[in-house]
């Protein structure tokens, strides 16, 4: 097996805040070989996006690092580079869209030139070559009239041909790795579907790796090999896509997925609702940080932090709970 | 009484802007019988919130008619109107900034009942504490309480309180669970479903999202561009849509398994057409993978279908 394009050692992510330190991300650990799409999944507040930016080195400047944190993209570590080393990364190695277009594009800067920007900062690309670069990925990101809109403002677009713009951006520089940061949240479902479909297929083209960030467990069936699931700052379960869903261990994912409205069920039919809401990440319960809210949670789940532990079927599906979910049954009464 | 709760019918609601008039809804009819839930659906920008506001009187529509049991609250005086808001009232989509930051919560779940004139001081206080422990929440805690000492969801129980505090019969909900996390929208659903049996309600609920709308609408009303597509019992627009917006619509939800590979949207991609030149005949044409020169000539009209639903097309998916 190759070594992973992206590993996650222990990584944390804590905030000063005048109440205390945040524990926003806390002891997360996860790998990603290259040509693979990563489904990060969670509830705001979770840590997902929080996550997203520590991989970018896009954290203000409250927030801090602790020791033993380790992220390793292609064998170098980001975390102890120097910012000129790791700003030369930025872009051809890793590229990020964020949620929401209107807010992560220059509205004062015309859209060629945002996206051959990056061309021409890494590659010393020239103003006529960028140009025309620019409109062959205007192209391929399906914008209308590209040789129209390259010279016009973002305003002058609508929300889903900004967040193409904001794909075209990313892959000017031919990044080895993608994160999208709920790239669709913003947009309506018809559009959506669009969006998801330009990256789904703009990684399949290009060998590239996605990390794609989201809520919404339908976005992440349908479209990742692989999903890790978030809770408040730590990843709880994660596994093949498959294997996930279909053998869901951890009990915040099984609650989370039959949370969710589905258009197969009867109307009216009371939904299985998770009481109570994520804890505080300041003073973050000591054992499973699902705990108060779990109907199987018991002493021990409330003293102790259940360490990840593979799946008896499926090595590479892993969750960490004391009383996972049996997923040979069918239904389970509350203990 | 008659079955019929709201009568709109001919509603018109434009704005004047700059660039022109823009008809956010032009001329929508429905009915909303006793204790149904009738859902609104559609994209952004399809004029969905516009009708609620309409329907609440915010702001009054251009033209048309609301007939709220008997009574029409587009002609209604001021203060007609002023007594008659005790009957319908409204939860809105960002539940915190819909609440004052400045008032405590007893303030502002009493403040209906204040305006209205009802019950005294210390009656208004008992409702608001029984009220508050109906839609789950501690009195004794939230009473004194600030809406940012809450979350996002505990502010739409308060919502909901402020709401039907004064028993209306008729509750508008606009995107009511859109801003929350799944695991909360869950709670807020049940709960709607739960006060709707308590209070005999009847609801107006306003959402984008299909599975949302599956869970708690009774019939379903399908807009694009301030006209309505279909309207239908929600079991027959979900197994069979009708109108090609619809089946679009539909074909565009992920699903959340991961055995169901994503289909391509049964729909021309490309931006909504400008609401202040909407196309000629059917607005939806122009996206619209059926279309023929029929629909850029003539506009459909609504018509019923053998199963009760009513469509506006000329070349519906079923019942042609």
């Amino acid at each position: 097996m190759a070594a992973p394009l992206l590993e996650l050692t222990n990584v944390s992510t804590h905030f000063h805040s005048p109440a205390g330190r945040v524990r926003a991300v806390d002891g997360v650990s996860v790998s990603l070989e290259a040509g693979q799409t990563l489904g990060l999944v969670g509830e705001s507040g979770s840590g997902k996006s929080v996550l997203a930016r520590t991989i970018m080195g896009l954290l203000p400047s409250y927030a801090e690092i602790p020791e033993g944190s380790a992220i390793t993209f292609d064998g170098r570590n980001l975390l102890t580079m120097d910012r000129k080393a790791r700003r030369a990364i930025s872009g051809p190695g890793i590229g990020m869209i964020f949620q929401d277009p209107m807010t992560s594009l220059n509205p004062v800067m015309k859209i060629g030139q945002q996206v051959y920007e990056g061309m021409r900062h890494h590659f010393g690309t020239s103003k006529a070559a960028g140009r025309q670069r620019a409109i062959e990925l205007l192209t391929e990101v399906g914008i209308p009239q590209p040789d129209v809109r390259i010279d016009q403002y973002p305003h002058q677009l609508s929300g889903g041909m900004r967040q193409r713009v904001a794909i075209a951006i990313a892959l000017a520089c031919e990044p080895k790795l993608l994160i999208a940061d709920e790239p669709t949240t913003a947009l309506d479902v018809t559009v959506q579907s669009g969006i998801l479909d330009l990256l789904q297929r703009e990684q399949r083209d290009r060998g590239m790796t996605l990390i794609l960030i989201t809520h919404d467990l339908g976005v992440v069936a349908g479209r990742c090999d692989q999903v890790a699931v978030m809770y408040a700052g730590g990843i709880v379960e994660t596994g093949s896509t498959r294997s996930l869903f279909a053998r869901t261990r951890m009990r915040y994912t099984q609650a989370l997925l039959d949370s969710i409205p589905r258009l197969d069920r009867p109307p009216h039919e009371r939904l299985k609702s998770i009481g109570g809401r994520p804890p505080n990440l300041i003073t973050p319960p000591p054992g499973c940080r699902f705990a108060p809210r779990c109907a199987f949670a018991d002493a021990q789940c409330e003293s102790a932090m259940p360490p990840m532990q593979a799946d008896e079927a499926d090595a590479t599906h892993s969750y960490a709970c004391w009383h996972p979910r049996d997923p040979e049954r069918v239904t389970e009464e509350v203990a | 009484m008659s079955d019929v709760l709201l009568d709109v019918r001919d509603l018109v609601v434009e704005f004047p802007t700059r660039k022109g008039l823009v008809q956010a809804v032009s001329g929508v009819t429905f009915e909303l019988r006793r204790g149904e839930t009738l859902a609104l659906v559609g994209e952004s920008g399809c004029g969905k919130s516009t009708t609620a506001r309409a329907v609440m009187q915010l702001p009054r529509p251009t033209s048309g008619q609301i007939v709220l049991d008997g009574d029409d609250l587009v002609a209604a005086g001021k203060r007609d109107l002023r007594r008659l808001r005790r009957r319908f009232q409204m939860i809105f989509q960002n539940p915190i900034a819909s609440l004052n930051p400045r008032k405590r919560i007893s303030e502002i779940i009493e403040k209906p009942l204040k305006i209205a004139g009802l019950l005294d001081a210390d009656k208004r206080r008992q409702a608001v504490e029984e009220l508050l422990e109906t839609v789950g929440l501690d009195p004794a805690v939230a009473m004194d309480k600030r809406p940012h000492e809450f979350s996002g969801g505990q502010c739409q129980r308060i919502s909901i309180a402020r709401a039907l505090i004064l028993e209306p019969d008729l509750l508008i909900c606009d995107e009511p669970v859109s801003a929350l996390d799944v695991s909360i929208q869950a709670q807020i659903l049940n709960l709607l479903e739960d006060m709707k049996q308590r209070y005999d309600l009847t609801m107006l609920f306003i959402s984008h999202d299909l599975a949302v709308v599956r869970n708690v609408a009774d019939r379903v009303a399908v807009m694009y561009l301030g006209r309505f597509c279909e309207v239908g019992s929600s079991e027959k627009l979900f197994d069979g849509p009708a109108h090609p917006y619809t089946r679009a619509l539909l074909s565009a939800i992920p699903v959340p398994d991961p055995t169901v590979t994503p289909k391509p949207i049964e729909m021309i991609q490309g931006d909504l057409p400008s609401p202040i030149s909407p196309p000629s005949g059917c607005r939806f044409r122009t996206r619209c993978p059926v279309a023929s020169e029929r629909c850029a000539a003539e506009v459909p009209e609504m018509r019923d279908l053998p199963d009760g639903r009513a469509v506006a097309c000329h070349h519906p998916l079923v019942g042609a």
